[in-house]
């Protein structure tokens, strides 16, 4: 099996992944994932299954989306039963109950709520941000019986810099056409990065990069696509998109550069330099770093990718994201980027709809 | 003061306060929009006006204009699965509609998130849409605590607040005055939980449906001396009826807690409704939300108990705190079952409802329905359906109090 393959496979059953290793899962990507892995555990994020058996729908009402769905869903047929805990870090109102649901009904993993603060830019966000570290860390310590040690948090910090620099240095040698791989490969990697042994998924992800890399970049006439959305795992999405004849050079997604944004300074305490990397990366738009911070980041790094469109994909019912669409719309396309918004579910009901759009917005672009 | 003539001057008040809104800039006075649950009493020691988008929502669904708004907004490009308070807010914006015209324009916009996470994205898009500087309250939630890290960062958030206040203004909070109004939003808070109390009577002399009325002074005016008068007021009527042993349903049968925001659109449908059946929804966890935290608020510290207050209200805490909450309201004003009102709009309200649905039936034993629907979008309301529900829940209670 070679590295592609054993990163699908976990990607394909995480659960299985985990089991006979030491887990603790996660449901967003603001979770200090040094600390976990300080505390010898690793973070194994929730993506939640495709679709129910009725377990979800007695807890959560259609208007919640399918991503906390698929969470509860996984988590109320037993699955989770091999974590050690599950951290909710505050992100969303429908995680925020997603958390106390969990609490009141799943038995088996230790239960941590992260209560980041939402307004990320002051002086008392910082200190809160490491308070409630320094408060986490406290409370693996004991709750898992575990010593999670200052050099420890060094050497986990070390570890998912090095993580974050190798992932974005694989984004760019796919924009790049240097790295010949399939958007739905390629946004696996991305969910394995989260989910393995992150000594071992390093490993692999240097293994792949060394046998994928070209010397000579493909020849590329597709048009550039840029996606923002929050947390797209359906691949059919990914494929509409590449099989219309466009090229995803960029995205501002939780499973793709939204993870390996920012790094940890060194220099700093372990503690501080955790919080500094989660207060001062690139928002997600259920927090606060100004008004307009996060359409500014997003309308520059489509100019960097060189995109010539962009494409929204969230989910139905995710609060955050839908707020944010008009005006980032509108900002896009007064720099002169089409927009094309694709609000799906996972599963999605209709592929054909999906395809037929994206055909239609790739042949704009490309008649531009 | 008889109920016709509350309602009068309720609405005499209301309107000089949107005339004042309306007139600031003449006047020389600023106006800050600010979320219902926020810390309106700096802004009252600085003599700004507050405005409340969340009871314009409130005015727009109750004059039934709300689909039209929210249309409106869906064709702006919000999705019409967002909070209805918020797209007709979106759409009063750009078009002046609505029952009054539309809002005064803010000089500044006061978030607090502790109704939830919409609040954040709603006054962002505000703060771009209008240019003016938008200060954000954050109160992290209590899923189960309210820790030392979070009452330290609340408690500095409260000197950041007068800072930004102080900048925009250019003048002193005076810390006096502060207090004073801290006291009088004390007293106003204390007030109006006597009056919704009165509900513990057999008959009740006040139901859910007057409650959502009436609680637009706590609600606006809070921290100010005529939602102390108007209270006092009202609280002497309603020991007058339970004096005279009025009721408020004619021949009250069954006494029901309301959970949620209401149907705006639909109080009179809804309040007659229950009251075909004898039924009267004595207290609802909504109207309480303004002064559930009371116990957390030291009148004599304002300023500096007021992080706990605001941060420890219903929609901040957990679902077990929150079904807890309802179980002990049922036991106070002697309920026989819950009224849920699953909103599509509010999902840090809805969420978890099935849950507080289930604990509440296994604790209590009494009956519990669930009515799917929106708070300001009448779209989202099948009346053939809920009667349906509501029907077979009187049953249902019927039932159990034959037994």
């Amino acid at each position: 099996m070679d590295n592609l393959e054993r990163m699908k496979k976990a990607v394909a059953s995480p659960y299985d992944y985990v089991r006979g290793r030491r887990g603790i899962g996660y449901v967003c990507s603001y979770v200090p994932e040094e600390i976990i892995l300080a505390a010898g555990y690793t973070p194994v994020r929730l993506f939640g299954s495709q679709g129910e058996t009725g377990l979800a729908h007695r807890h959560l009402q259609s208007y919640c989306c399918s991503l906390v769905r698929g969470i509860l869903e996984e988590a109320l047929s037993g699955e989770a039963a091999d974590l050690s805990a599950v951290v909710f870090p505050d992100a969303c109102d429908s995680i925020r109950r997603l958390s106390d649901i969990w609490r009141i009904n799943i038995r088996g993993p230790v239960h941590f709520d992260f209560v980041l603060p939402v307004k990320l830019g002051t002086k008392s966000a910082e200190e809160y941000t490491i308070d409630i570290l320094k408060r986490f860390q406290e409370e693996l310590s004991s709750y898992l019986n575990v010593t999670v040690s200052r050099e420890a948090i060094e050497k986990s910090i070390a570890l998912m810099n090095e993580i974050r620099v190798t992932l974005g240095q694989f984004d760019r040698l796919r924009a790049d056409g240097l790295i010949a791989l399939s958007a739905e490969d390629y946004y696996t990697v991305f969910r394995a990065a989260m989910i393995m042994e992150r000594h071992e998924f390093l490993q692999e992800l240097k293994e792949l990069i060394g046998k994928a890399k070209r010397k000579e970049p493909y020849s590329r006439t597709k048009a550039k696509v840029f996606i923002v959305g929050g947390m797209c795992k359906v691949p059919e999405i990914f494929n509409a998109i590449e099989e219309a004849g466009g090229f995803i050079v960029g995205d501002d997604l939780c499973i793709g550069a939204r993870y390996y944004y920012g790094l940890c300074p060194t220099g700093l305490e372990p503690i501080e330099a955790i919080a500094r990397r989660i207060l001062s990366r690139p928002v997600c738009p259920a927090k606060h770093g100004g008004i307009n911070s996060r359409l500014d980041h997003i309308v520059m790094r489509v100019k960097e990718t060189g995109s010539e469109g962009v494409i929204f994909v969230t989910y139905k019912f995710c609060d955050p994201h839908a707020f944010d669409y008009p005006d980032l719309r509108k900002r896009l396309e007064s720099e002169g980027y089409p927009t094309l918004l694709l609000e799906i579910e996972d599963p999605l009901p209709s592929e054909g709809q999906v395809r037929t759009r994206c055909e239609a917005f790739v042949e704009m672009l490309r008649q531009r | 003061m008889t109920k016709q003539a509350g309602v009068a001057k309720l609405r005499e008040i209301m309107t000089n306060y949107y005339i004042e809104a309306k007139t600031a800039r003449e006047n020389k006075r600023l106006v800050a929009w600010i979320t219902s649950g926020g810390p309106v009493e700096p802004l009252i020691a600085l003599d700004i006006i507050p405005v409340y988008p969340e009871n314009h929502g409130a005015m727009i669904g109750a004059s039934k204009m709300g689909a039209d708004l929210c249309r409106k907004a869906e064709e702006m490009g919000y999705s019409g699965d967002l909070c209805s308070y918020a797209r007709s807010d979106f759409a009063c914006s750009l078009t002046n509609g609505g029952p009054i015209g539309g809002l005064p324009e803010p000089d500044m916009l006061i978030c607090c998130n502790n109704i939830c996470g919409t609040v954040l994205k709603w006054y962002e898009i505000q703060a771009r849409y209008y240019g003016v500087p938008l200060f954000i309250f954050d109160t992290p939630f209590c899923h189960t605590d309210y820790t030392p890290e979070i009452a330290r960062y609340v408690k500095n958030q409260i000197g950041e607040y007068l800072d930004f206040l102080e900048e925009v203004t250019g003048k002193k909070v005076d810390l006096d005055h502060l207090a004073e109004v801290g006291r009088l939003s004390v007293e106003g808070q204390r007030l109006w939980q006597a009056v919704l109390d009165t509900a513990m009577h057999h008959p009740s002399p006040i139901s859910a449906f007057d409650a959502f009325i009436y609680m637009a002074l706590i609600v606006t005016l809070r921290g100010t001396q005529q939602v102390v008068d108007f209270y006092a007021g009202l609280l002497d009527e309603m020991k007058t009826r339970i004096a005279q042993g009025i009721g408020v349903v004619k021949e009250e049968k069954y006494r029901l807690l309301w959970d949620n925001i209401p149907i705006w659109y639909r109080m009179k449908w809804l309040s007659e409704k229950f009251a075909s059946y004898g039924a009267c929804l004595v207290a609802d966890t909504y109207t309480s939300a303004w002064c559930g935290s009371l116990k957390y608020i030291d009148e004599n510290d304002f300023l500096n108990s007021m992080a706990e207050g605001y941060t420890r209200i219903y929609l901040n805490i957990g679902v077990d705190e929150r079904a807890r909450t309802i179980m002990e309201m049922v036991k106070k004003y002697d309920a026989q079952g819950l009224v849920i009102h699953s909103n599509r709009s509010c999902k840090p309200y809805s969420l978890g409802q099935y849950d507080i649905q289930m604990m509440v039936e296994k604790e209590l034993g009494i009956p519990t329905v669930v009515i799917e629907a929106d708070m300001v979008d009448e779209r989202s309301f099948s009346e053939a359906q809920i009667e349906t529900r509501i029907e077979a829940f009187m049953e249902l209670l019927a039932e159990r109090s034959v037994i």
